[in-house]
C-alpha cells in the first residue's frame, strides 16, 4: 500500500528509459540513412529555410533585447564599483559562454522544433508516413533525415546571430545610452573573452544542443500518436522536453568546459 | 465455388492468403481468411465498414503481419521477408489509400512525380510527360499546379490513384477507389481502373462497399462480413446467389444477416441504466 | 515559393550565420590560446598568491607576455606554485623576478616579470628563483595598525 507511489515512479522511470534508448536507436538509424541527405542536399535546403530562415527574425529580436536588458542591469551594478566600462566584457561573457547558446536552442525549440514534430506528427496521421513505407521509401531517410540535419546546421549559426546581436544591443545601451567609452566597451571584452575557451566552448555547447533539440522533435514527431490529440501533445513534449534536456546538458557542459575558470 | 479450390493450385496466383487471423491487441478483426488473387485479374473484397478490409489490404502490402495463416505475394511470404526484400516486392505495388494520403507539402505534380524521382533516374523531360499522361488519365491534368489542400475530396482521390499507378506496379490495391467521386469520375474512374488493369497486364484489388460500380468491372468476388469470407465467387455467381447474406449487401437491406450495429449491449439498458434490471 | 528563391535565402542565412561566428572570432576574442604552440612554460613558487586566477595575464612593463596556466600547492614545502605560459617571442634572462601585482586598487591580479642582466635564458621547464608575493591589503592594514600600536606605546 506504501509502496504504491514508489511503484508508480518505478514504472515511469521504466517507460522513461524505454524511450531515451528508443531515441538512441532512433538516432542511430537517422544517422545510418544519412546517406540522402548527402546525394540530395537540396532536400536539406529546403528544410534549412523552414527551420532556420524562419527562425531568424525570433533570433534577431530576442538577442538585442537581452543583450540590451544586460547592458543596462550590468552597468547599472558595475558603475557603483566604478567600473561601468567593463560592461562589454560581462555582456559578451554572458552571452558567449551561456546565454546565447541556451535561449537560441529553448527559442529554436519553440518556433521549429515544434513546427517539425507538428509536420511529421501530421504525416503520419494522415498517413503519409504509411503511403511512403508503401512506396518502398524509407520514411526516415526521406523525411527525417533532412528536418533533422537542417536543425543541427541551423542552430549553431543561430546562436552565433543571438549573440552578435546581443553584444550589439549591449553596445547600443551602454555607448550610445549610458555614455560608456565605445574603445573601452571593445577593448575589455576583448581582454577578456578568449578565442577557445570562450567562444569555441559555446559553440559546441549549441553543436551539442541543435543534435538534442533537432533529435527530439524529430524522434517526437515520427513517433506521435496518429491523432489529431496525439499531435498536439507530441508538440507540448517537444518543447518541454527540449528546454529541459537543454537545461540540463547545460549545467554538465558548463561543469565540464568552465570548472575552475 | 469448388472450382476455386482447383484454380489456386495453379502458378499463376499473383496473392494467395492462407487461413490467416489477425487482430489489433486482443480485438480479433479478421478470422481464418481464405483468399487468392490470379495475375491479371481485377478482384473485388465487398464488405459492410468495419469488417476488416484496410486490414486485410495492410496484411497483403506487409504493414502488417498476420498472427497466424499466410500471405504470399508473387511467390513471397510476405511476413518472413526482411526489410530490403519487403522494399523490393512494395515497388512493384502501388496503393490508394483509403484517405488519399497525399504529401501535403508537395504539389499535385510532384505528389505524382515523387515515386519517380525516388526511384528512377528518368530524366526531367520524361517524368514531365509521364506525370502529365496519369494526370489525364484521372482527368486533372489542369489541376498538377495546385496544392493537395487546393483539392476537393474527390479530386485529391483521383490524384492519389493517379498516384498509385504512377509507376505501372505489377500489383495494385485500391482501398475505397470510389468513395467521394461523382458520377461522372466515378464511371471515368471505374473504367480507368479495368483498362489499366487490361493495358498494362497489372493485378487489381479493389476494397469497396461500392457494389453495383465494383460488380460492373471486376472479374472476382470476395463478401467479407466479421472478419469471414462469406461468399466468394465470379460476378455472374454472386448476382445468381440465393445465399442471404449476398442478398442483402447487393440489395443494401438494413434488415438481414449483417448487423448494421458494431457489437454493444442493449440499447434499452444503455440510454436507461437499471431498465433491465 | 519558387526554389530558387528558397535557395537564395538559405544562402543568405548562412552567409550571416558564418559572418556572426567570424565577427565573435575575430572582434569580440583575443587569440592567446590560439597560438599555445608558440609558448614557453615555466614555474614559479609564491609564499602566497592571494587572489591570482588560472588565465589571469602574465605582463612585463605593462605588456602582456602570457597567461597563467596552472595553480596548485606544493604538499612538501606548502607554497604555492604558479605555472606561467610565456609567449616565445619574448626571452627572459634566468634571473628573472616575478611578483604578483594588482591592477588598480581593487582590480584583478596579474603577475609581473622583472628582466634580470644574466644573459642566459629561461627556458621550457625551468623555475623563476625571485618571486615576492601578493599584496594582501588584510596583512598591510594589521601590520599599519600593529605599528601605530606599537607607536602608540612608547
Ligand atoms: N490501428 C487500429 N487499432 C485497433 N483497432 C483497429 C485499428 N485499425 C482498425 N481497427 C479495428 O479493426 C476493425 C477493422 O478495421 P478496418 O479499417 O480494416 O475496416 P474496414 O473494413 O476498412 O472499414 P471501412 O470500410 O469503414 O474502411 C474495426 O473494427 C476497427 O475498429
Ligand atoms: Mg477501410
Amino acid at each position: 500500500m506504501l509502496l504504491q507511489p514508489l511503484a508508480g515512479i518505478g514504472g515511469k522511470a521504466n517507460g522513461l528509459f524505454s524511450r531515451v534508448g528508443l531515441a538512441g536507436r532512433f538516432l542511430l538509424e537517422t544517422v545510418y540513412y544519412s546517406g540522402m541527405c548527402l546525394r540530395r542536399p537540396r532536400l536539406v535546403i529546403k528544410e534549412i529555410y523552414f527551420v532556420g530562415v524562419l527562425s531568424l527574425a525570433i533570433i534577431v529580436v530576442s538577442g538585442l533585447f537581452v543583450g540590451m536588458v544586460l547592458g543596462l542591469q550590468m552597468y547599472d551594478t558595475l558603475d557603483r564599483f566604478g567600473s561601468g566600462e567593463v560592461v562589454g566584457m560581462v555582456v559578451a561573457l554572458s552571452l558567449v559562454r551561456e546565454l546565447g547558446p541556451v535561449l537560441s536552442a529553448i527559442l529554436f525549440a519553440s518556433r521549429a522544433g515544434s513546427a517539425v514534430t507538428a509536420e511529421i506528427g501530421l504525416m503520419r496521421a494522415t498517413e503519409q508516413i504509411s503511403a511512403m513505407e508503401m512506396m518502398a521509401i524509407q520514411p526516415i531517410a526521406r523525411v527525417v533525415t533532412p528536418r533533422f540535419w537542417a536543425g543541427v546546421i541551423s542552430l549553431p549559426l543561430l546562436t552565433s546571430i543571438f549573440n552578435v546581436t546581443g553584444i550589439l544591443g549591449g553596445y547600443l545601451v551602454a555607448v550610445n545610452l549610458l555614455g560608456v567609452d565605445g574603445g573601452m566597451f571593445w577593448s575589455e571584452m576583448q581582454d577578456s573573452v578568449d578565442f577557445r575557451l570562450d567562444i569555441m566552448n559555446g559553440f559546441d555547447k549549441s553543436v551539442i544542443f541543435a543534435i538534442a533539440v533537432s533529435l527530439v522533435a524529430v524522434f517526437e514527431g515520427y513517433h506521435a500518436t496518429a491523432t489529431a490529440e496525439g499531435v498536439s501533445r507530441a508538440t507540448t513534449r517537444t518543447v518541454v522536453i527540449s528546454a529541459l534536456l537543454v537545461l540540463g546538458l547545460d549545467f554538465v557542459l558548463t561543469a565540464f568546459m568552465f570548472r575552475g575558470i | 465455388m469448388s472450382a476455386d479450390s482447383s484454380q489456386s493450385l495453379l502458378p499463376d496466383l499473383l496473392v494467395e492468403i492462407r487461413s490467416v487471423s489477425f487482430g489489433y491487441e486482443n480485438n480479433l478483426v479478421l478470422r481464418n481468411i481464405d483468399l487468392t488473387v490470379r495475375r491479371g485479374q481485377v478482384v473485388a473484397i465487398l464488405g459492410p465498414s468495419g469488417c476488416g478490409k484496410t486490414t486485410l489490404l495492410r496484411l497483403i502490402g506487409g504493414q502488417l503481419k498476420p498472427s497466424r495463416g499466410e500471405v504470399m505475394v508473387d511467390g513471397l511470404a510476405v511476413p518472413q521477408l526482411d526489410r530490403d526484400d519487403l522494399f523490393q516486392l512494395r515497388r512493384k505495388m502501388g496503393m490508394l489509400f483509403q484517405f488519399g494520403a497525399l504529401f501535403t507539402d508537395l504539389s499535385v505534380f510532384e505528389n505524382v512525380a515523387f515515386q519517380m524521382r525516388e526511384h528512377t533516374d528518368l530524366p526531367e523531360e520524361m517524368i514531365t510527360d509521364l506525370v502529365l499522361m496519369k494526370l489525364h488519365a484521372v482527368g486533372l491534368r489542369g489541376a498538377h499546379e495546385l496544392m493537395p489542400a487546393e483539392l476537393s475530396g474527390g479530386m485529391a482521390r483521383r490524384v492519389a490513384l493517379a498516384r498509385a499507378i504512377a509507376l505501372d506496379p505489377m500489383l495494385i490495391l485500391y482501398d475505397e477507389p470510389f468513395a467521394g467521386l461523382d458520377p461522372i469520375s466515378l464511371g471515368v474512374v471505374s473504367k480507368l481502373i479495368r483498362t489499366l488493369n487490361d493495358a498494362l497486364g497489372t493485378t487489381s484489388v479493389i476494397v469497396t462497399h461500392d457494389v453495383a460500380t465494383s460488380l460492373d468491372i471486376v472479374d472476382y468476388v470476395y463478401l467479407i462480413s466479421d472478419g469471414r469470407v462469406v461468399a466468394h465467387g465470379r460476378v455472374e455467381e454472386i448476382r445468381a446467389s440465393s445465399d442471404p447474406f449476398v442478398q442483402q449487401f447487393i440489395k443494401g437491406e438494413a434488415d438481414g444477416p449483417v448487423a448494421f450495429h458494431y457489437p454493444t449491449g442493449d440499447y434499452a439498458s444503455m440510454i436507461f441504466p437499471g431498465h433491465g434490471d | 515559393m519558387k526554389y530558387s528563391m528558397l535557395d537564395l535565402w538559405v544562402g543568405l542565412f548562412i552567409v550571416v550565420g558564418v559572418a556572426a561566428i567570424v565577427f565573435l572570432s575575430l572582434r569580440v576574442a583575443n587569440q592567446t590560446t590560439l597560438r599555445a604552440n608558440e609558448t614557453y612554460s615555466v614555474t614559479a613558487e609564491f609564499d602566497n598568491i592571494g587572489g591570482l586566477k588560472v588565465r589571469a595575464p602574465v605582463r612585463s612593463a605593462g605588456v602582456t607576455v602570457g597567461r597563467i596556466a596552472d595553480i596548485y600547492l606544493d604538499t612538501t614545502t606548502f607554497k604555492a606554485v604558479v605555472k606561467l605560459e610565456i609567449e616565445e617571442q619574448f626571452p627572459f634572462s634566468s634571473d628573472t623576478s616575478a611578483s604578483i601585482l594588482t591592477a588598480g586598487l581593487l582590480g584583478e591580479q596579474y603577475v609581473s616579470l622583472q628582466a634580470g642582466v644574466d644573459t642566459e635564458t629561461l627556458s621550457d621547464g625551468d623555475d623563476i628563483w625571485l618571486t615576492s608575493s601578493a599584496m594582501v591589503l588584510e596583512n598591510l592594514i594589521s601590520n599599519f595598525m600593529f605599528n601605530a600600536a606599537s607607536e602608540g606605546d612608547q
